[in-house]
């Protein structure tokens, strides 16, 4: 009895074990399923875009169907829009968080504002883009590169918010205490000694925005629209490179859907430089 | 590192002039002018935070104005009605709630498990040296914006599953009482089930990261009690950690379903735009995003394009409630966690 209970050969003991074996096997089934979808979407992606990366891509205008071209409309397109939005979130966003983190940190208005952030940052950015089109283009009468911004900067504020609030909650009060006993005025306080000390954190949140708007295409299409010239104007349509992947990909032109494969290359080789930046960043601000 | 800091808040009292000015000239001043600027400052900050509220509440204002007509004229019936005519002029929402609805059931199906799993794996069973690779690795690719998803399963994934996966499920389950309707019709490549399984592996990043997260909060005494007492590492995650934090994985398994369902861009390329309600899961179907994108652009008329916002508000209203429902979990167990 008691080499019954004790030993491998109990049934209990071996259903107990079976069944841990069963599932065990099946997390390390699932991690390699997971890992294979997301492996054979990067190994398509780098196959079908470096095949059709070349010089002309950056020196070349969007072609008429049917001929090759470049994508530099576009991506000079997606530069400026995501540079302006930027420019317009971040200090909304970083004013924004530090009042949460450092005014009003137990404030019921913070409690609010931060409840709506949160829901801000994973709202459908399609809405987002039916906002922009009522606020802006269907009050001014076209569509145009500044509202495709707007709408490009609305996504960058709940992100831009979220990180300066972490930050700045995470730099330690003595250095507040600090600086306010050598009689340095709130304000003064913020912005030389909590700024500094958060600021990789912060530059971190900045990164990680720019990283979500590069590749939003929801926002854009009836914001920005399109545009198939050269244009600098930002008042009219402005071509953008996640808009011109989606038109393309789904036209029945050779190469164009290889533009469109390109474009998604430059893309996802952006974004992964700049979460891999904002990464490295984010541990060095956590060692200091 | 404590006296390089310190040494800089030294500097920043010097640098800052201050100290030195306000020996000189009018102390009092001074004061007033560090006054001034503080509630300036104060106030700046309250006014940025308020404007938060302000985008929201102007997102709620705008699309219900922009709804008003659709709904003036179609009353209740837009959320049953399922002819979708530009023609007539005729707009109803329920095909495409359905098939948001049915493609974030199918995402979540196939997501839900196999990331409950990774991050089992990841917290329980992967070798230390390969944590932080893999978790990385998930995380970069939780950023990955959704329109590389759309492209890849438009030209790789969509005419895969027309040649091998759809003839096979066809003929599997094409016998079968009820699962027969559920795989009707010829194989299309594009459709309902293409865009479900194309959601599930773009949230599987995010309910992977998010459960890790959460089953890393799970404090390590109660795991090993519980190996002390001999139990498997299954009955651990099956008894301790699951429980522990059960409320922190439905929240980050809504906050999935939220990204599933507002998802525009993967969808897109692969439902088909089709507004009709089908029983099976083959055939092109439309989602409430994927039908703003492809149809807003080309809307003519007032109640063609206030239909189109009034199903934008319709998605917002369904996030908002799944997003909030999903933060609020997500703060009951972090006030659990900070007892």
């Amino acid at each position: 009895m008691a080499v019954m209970i004790s030993g491998a050969s109990s049934p209990l003991y071996a259903a107990r074990r079976r069944k841990n074996g069963i599932t065990m096997t099946l997390a390390y089934l699932a991690t390699g399923f997971g890992l294979i979808w997301l492996a054979l979407i990067l190994a398509v992606l780098f196959y079908e875009g470096f095949s059709g990366l070349s010089l002309k891509v950056f020196t070349e205008m969007t072609p008429p169907p049917g001929a090759a071209g470049g994508l530099l409309n576009p991506i000079i397109g997606s530069l400026v829009m995501t540079f302006i939005a930027v420019l317009i979130g971040t200090p909304l966003g970083i004013l924004a968080g530090t009042y949460l983190a450092e005014y009003g940190r137990y404030d019921k208005l913070s409690t609010v504002v931060r409840f709506i952030n949160d829901i801000l940052l994973s709202a459908p950015s399609i809405v987002i883009g039916l906002f922009i089109y009522e606020i802006m283009v269907a009050t001014m009468g076209h569509f145009s590169g500044w509202a495709g911004s707007v709408a490009l900067a609305v996504i960058v504020v709940p992100v831009v918010v979220r990180t300066t609030e972490d930050m700045l909650t995470l730099v330690p009060d003595t250095l507040r205490e600090a600086a306010a006993s050598i009689g340095l005025p709130r304000s003064l306080m913020i912005r030389k000694v909590a700024y500094r000390a958060a600021r990789a954190g912060m530059i971190t949140g900045v990164l990680l925005a720019i990283a979500r708007i590069s590749g939003e295409t929801a926002p854009l299409l009836f914001t920005a629209l399109n545009n198939q010239f050269w244009s600098t104007n930002m008042n009219a349509p402005v071509s953008s490179l996640p808009v011109v992947i989606f038109q393309f990909a789904l036209s029945p032109y050779k190469d164009w859907q290889n533009l469109a494969w390109t474009g998604a290359l430059i893309i996802t080789l952006a974004v992964l430089a700049l979460s891999i930046t904002a990464r490295f960043l984010g541990s060095q601000s956590k060692k200091s | 590192m404590t006296s390089s800091r310190r040494r800089r808040v030294a500097d920043v009292a010097l640098q800052s002039g201050v100290v030195e000015v306000a020996e000189k000239v009018d102390r009092a001043k001074v004061l007033q002018r560090l006054r001034v600027g503080d509630i300036a400052f104060r106030h700046t900050t309250r006014a940025a935070a308020v404007t938060v509220l302000v985008i929201l509440s102007g997102i709620i204002f705008s699309l219900v104005y922009g709804s008003l007509p659709a709904l003036q004229k179609f009353g209740f019936n837009f959320l049953i009605e399922e002819s979708w005519n530009p023609v007539t002029e005729h707009f109803g929402a329920i095909a495409p709630i359905y098939g948001t609805i049915v493609t974030s059931i199918i995402a979540m199906i196939i997501a839900v498990p196999v990331g409950l799993f990774i991050a089992l794996f990841l917290t329980e069973l992967c070798p230390m040296w390969l944590r932080r690779p893999i978790g990385i690795a998930i995380e970069l690719l939780a950023g990955i914006p959704s329109i590389i998803y759309g492209i890849w399963g438009l030209f790789v994934f969509a005419p895969f599953l027309q040649q091998h996966v759809q003839p096979f499920l066809i003929t599997v389950f094409g016998h079968v009482p009820v699962l027969s309707t559920l795989f009707e019709g010829p194989p299309y490549g594009i459709g309902v089930l293409t865009a479900g399984l194309i959601l599930a592996i773009m949230v599987l990043p995010f309910i992977t990261s998010i459960s890790r997260d959460v089953f890393d909060a799970v404090p390590p005494m109660l795991k090993e009690s519980a190996y002390g007492l001999g139990c498997t590492t299954w009955e651990v995650a099956r008894y301790v950690v699951l429980p522990f934090t059960r409320v922190g994985v439905i929240g980050g398994v809504m906050l999935a379903l939220g990204r599933a369902l507002g998802e525009t861009m993967a969808v897109t390329f692969v439902i088909g735009n089709a507004h009709r309600i089908s029983g099976s899961i083959l055939a092109p179907g439309t989602t409430i995003s994927a039908t703003i994108a492809n149809e807003f652009t080309e809307a003519v008329g007032d109640i063609y394009t206030s239909s189109l916002i009034a199903l934008g508000l319709i998605l917002f209203v369904i996030t908002f409630i799944v997003l909030a429902c999903a933060r609020l979990m997500l703060m009951r167990l972090n006030a659990r966690l900070g007892q």
